[in-house]
């Protein structure tokens, strides 16, 4: 295993009280896979993703749990031993290509930065280098391009060069962090192309943060579903897409419109997303459940075995169909 | 950015002739320049006969007519009180100005920007907010206060510092200065901290609210996952995104400080240029006052020219035209 994450617990601590932004989180990403976390905003994705590069800032603290990146406890690393980690052996891809890159650096600086921090190229190398990263991420004229800066790009080639960026050092592990969201359609479709081709080339694995279970379902070997800060659902991704079988993860699909189908009304999942302040006392989906029963309001739901093989949910009541259960 | 120094010069020619025009005017309402000329008893005879040779006896329109062509040539005319040429004068005493003020600036620079930055990244540190207390208290006391606290305690408490004068001058490249010789920068110290206090505070508080700003920005963020180390993420990543109002602010008070040091020159009798200005004032020595003003207006176009000039260096974003 490249990447274990064990009971990961990322907390808040503000005014309002405790909020547990990461609620007992564990995971494991292998060599060459691309794991895809899905949900809702403010479920805990992003938080997971900035546990495992050691980036949550005050007033967020890692209360607990463990995180092994080959071998190594990241969480008892110095912010210097970190820093070395950072860039190099896991780097990251953030959500907004428009505000990601420094406007008053050029972009072959930012690549450059990160060569020199995490390669022993020399100058003249490193220049090579840049320019071959750029043409890989589908940048034209690369040797042109290299002392432009960020604002004479536009958002698809800015991701592209983020991209660039984050591959320079040849890391092991990519966190991206819903690195589509911000673009258009058409663009998302090249960009995850790009991505996907690029992390299989060079065999390194890559967690994909998403609330799209389309882009999710086009590029991850497995998926893992996220809720109130805890993993509701998890396994290959076709197990996950084709029988989800938490009432989560069932409302999240259903909610896609489908073309093929004639319906008036988009299908959504009644309610809201629960108060993270106030989380209910039993399953922290309970009030949105269509399958919710008595127990679900008291008893937080552990993992159980869903259809197949390592294919996992959190559910007291498994597909709506389990002993019992009422359907409401 | 040929189109943009035309424009800047067409500025520079409206701005030096409006000032030139209220100079004039004012200090020709003010004060009589003749009784600082002729005896106190002068005869009617003698009082215009000076007038005549200093051309006083014409109308106003006629006498800036002249001031203007005299001024063009270079000429402001010669002070009424040491009959020599204004400009001169002023030039003498400007190296005494400039030493007090570089001293100053380096200490707002080098001081006050790194607090900012620190204060700005770390705003809950006791230190960042112990920095912020004082700032206010930088802010908020006079200068001529703070010089007479500084002389009392350095002056007289302790006697490590002269507190009266420019002290020795040696030669520097060809210059004459204070920063050559050791009695030099001892008497320059305590004028020059007089002068910066205010404007360090000035300095810390802009640029902790800019990093303040600056660190909630996602790059800042990408910089960290990159593996950037922290100093470098804070002055190389958040300060240059900081920097343009802080340049802004940095020109004005350079400005500011080189022409108006009257006060702190005053109180430490530092024969600059401020010194120069107040007794010209007192004496109603039109032609230094006048040369001065112009001088003074000249040099604050010229400094936000550079000002402009350093914002395309910090900001690739920035077009001048």
């Amino acid at each position: 295993m490249l990447l274990e994450v064990r009971n990961l617990k990322t907390f808040f601590h503000t005014f309002r009280g405790t909020v547990r932004a990461v609620d007992d989180v564990s995971f494991t990403i292998a060599k060459g896979e691309i794991l895809g976390i899905v949900g809702e905003s403010g479920c805990g994705k992003s938080v997971t993703g900035f546990s495992i590069m050691g980036l949550i800032e005050e007033p967020g603290k890692v209360a607990g749990g463990e995180i092994l990146f080959d071998g190594r406890r990241l969480l008892d690393l110095s912010d210097n031993q970190m820093n070395e980690i950072r860039g190099k052996e896991i780097s990251m891809i953030f959500q907004d290509p428009m505000t990601s890159l420094n406007p008053v650096y050029t972009i072959g600086e930012q690549i450059e930065e990160m060569l020199t921090l995490h390669s022993s190229l020399s100058p003249r190398e490193r220049r090579k280098r840049c320019v071959e990263l750029l043409r890989s991420v589908g940048i034209p004229n690369p040797e042109g391009r290299l002392n432009d800066y960020p604002h004479h790009f536009s958002g698809g080639m800015r991701q592209r060069v983020i991209i660039a960026i984050a591959l320079a050092a040849e890391p092991k592990l990519i966190v991206a962090d819903e690195p589509t969201t911000a673009l258009d359609v058409t663009i998302q479709a090249q960009i995850l192309k790009l991505m996907k081709a690029l992390v299989r080339e060079r065999n390194c694995s890559m967690m994909l943060i998403t609330h799209d279970l389309a882009v999710v379902s086009e590029m991850a070997d497995r998926i893992i579903v996220m809720y109130c800060g805890q993993i509701v659902e998890e396994g290959r991704a076709r197990d996950v897409i084709e029988n989800p079988s938490h009432p989560y993860t069932q409302g999240l699909i259903g909610s896609i419109p489908k073309l093929n189908e004639d319906k008036s009304r988009l299908e959504t999942i009644h309610g809201i997303v629960p108060n993270m302040f106030e989380l209910p006392e039993g399953c922290n989906f309970s009030p949105r459940c269509r399958f919710c029963r008595e127990i679900c309001f008291g008893v937080k739901p552990d993992f159980r075995l869903a259809n197949t093989e390592g294919h996992l949910i959190r559910c007291h009541s498994a597909c709506g169909v389990s002993e019992g259960g009422n359907e409401v | 950015m040929f189109k943009y120094l035309v424009t800047r010069i067409g500025q520079l020619v409206a701005v030096l002739f409006i000032v030139s025009m209220l100079v004039f005017f004012m200090t020709s309402v003010v004060g009589d320049p003749l009784q600082l000329l002729v005896r106190q008893n002068a005869s009617n005879e003698e009082r215009q006969a000076a007038m005549e040779y200093l051309g006083l006896d014409k109308p106003l329109y006629v006498q800036y007519g002249k001031f203007i062509v005299s001024t063009l040539s270079g000429d402001f005319g010669k002070s009424y009180m040491y009959h020599t040429s204004a400009l001169r004068l002023i030039a003498e005493r400007f190296p005494a100005t400039m030493e007090i003020v570089i001293v100053a600036m380096l200490l707002s620079g080098f001081i006050a920007i790194p607090l900012g930055v620190y204060a700005g990244a770390y705003p809950k540190r006791m230190l960042s907010k112990t920095v912020m207390t004082l700032s206010v208290t930088g802010i908020s006391l006079p200068s001529f206060w703070v010089g007479m606290v500084l002389i009392f305690v350095f002056g007289l408490h302790f006697s490590v510092l002269p507190v009266s004068g420019r002290g020795q001058v040696g030669s520097l490249l060809g210059i004459q200065t204070s920063f050559a010789t050791l009695d030099g920068w001892k008497h320059l110290l305590l004028p020059s901290i007089t002068l910066a206090l205010s404007n360090m505070a000035t300095i810390l508080r802009l640029t902790r609210a800019g990093m303040r700003e600056t660190m909630k920005q996602d790059f800042i963020k990408f910089a960290r996952a990159k593996g950037v180390r922290n100093r470098k993420v804070l002055f190389g990543h958040a300060l240059k995104n900081t920097l343009i109002p802080v340049v802004t602010v940095f020109g004005l008070q350079l400005g500011t400080l080189i022409a108006f040091t009257t006060i702190t020159e005053t109180i430490f009798a530092w024969p600059g240029m401020g010194k120069l200005l107040i007794d010209a004032i007192n004496a109603g020595d039109r032609p230094i006052i006048s040369a001065y003003i112009i001088f003074v207006a000249f040099m604050f176009v010229f400094l936000n020219f550079i000002v402009d000039l350093l914002y395309t260096l910090i900001d690739p974003r920035i077009d001048l035209s």
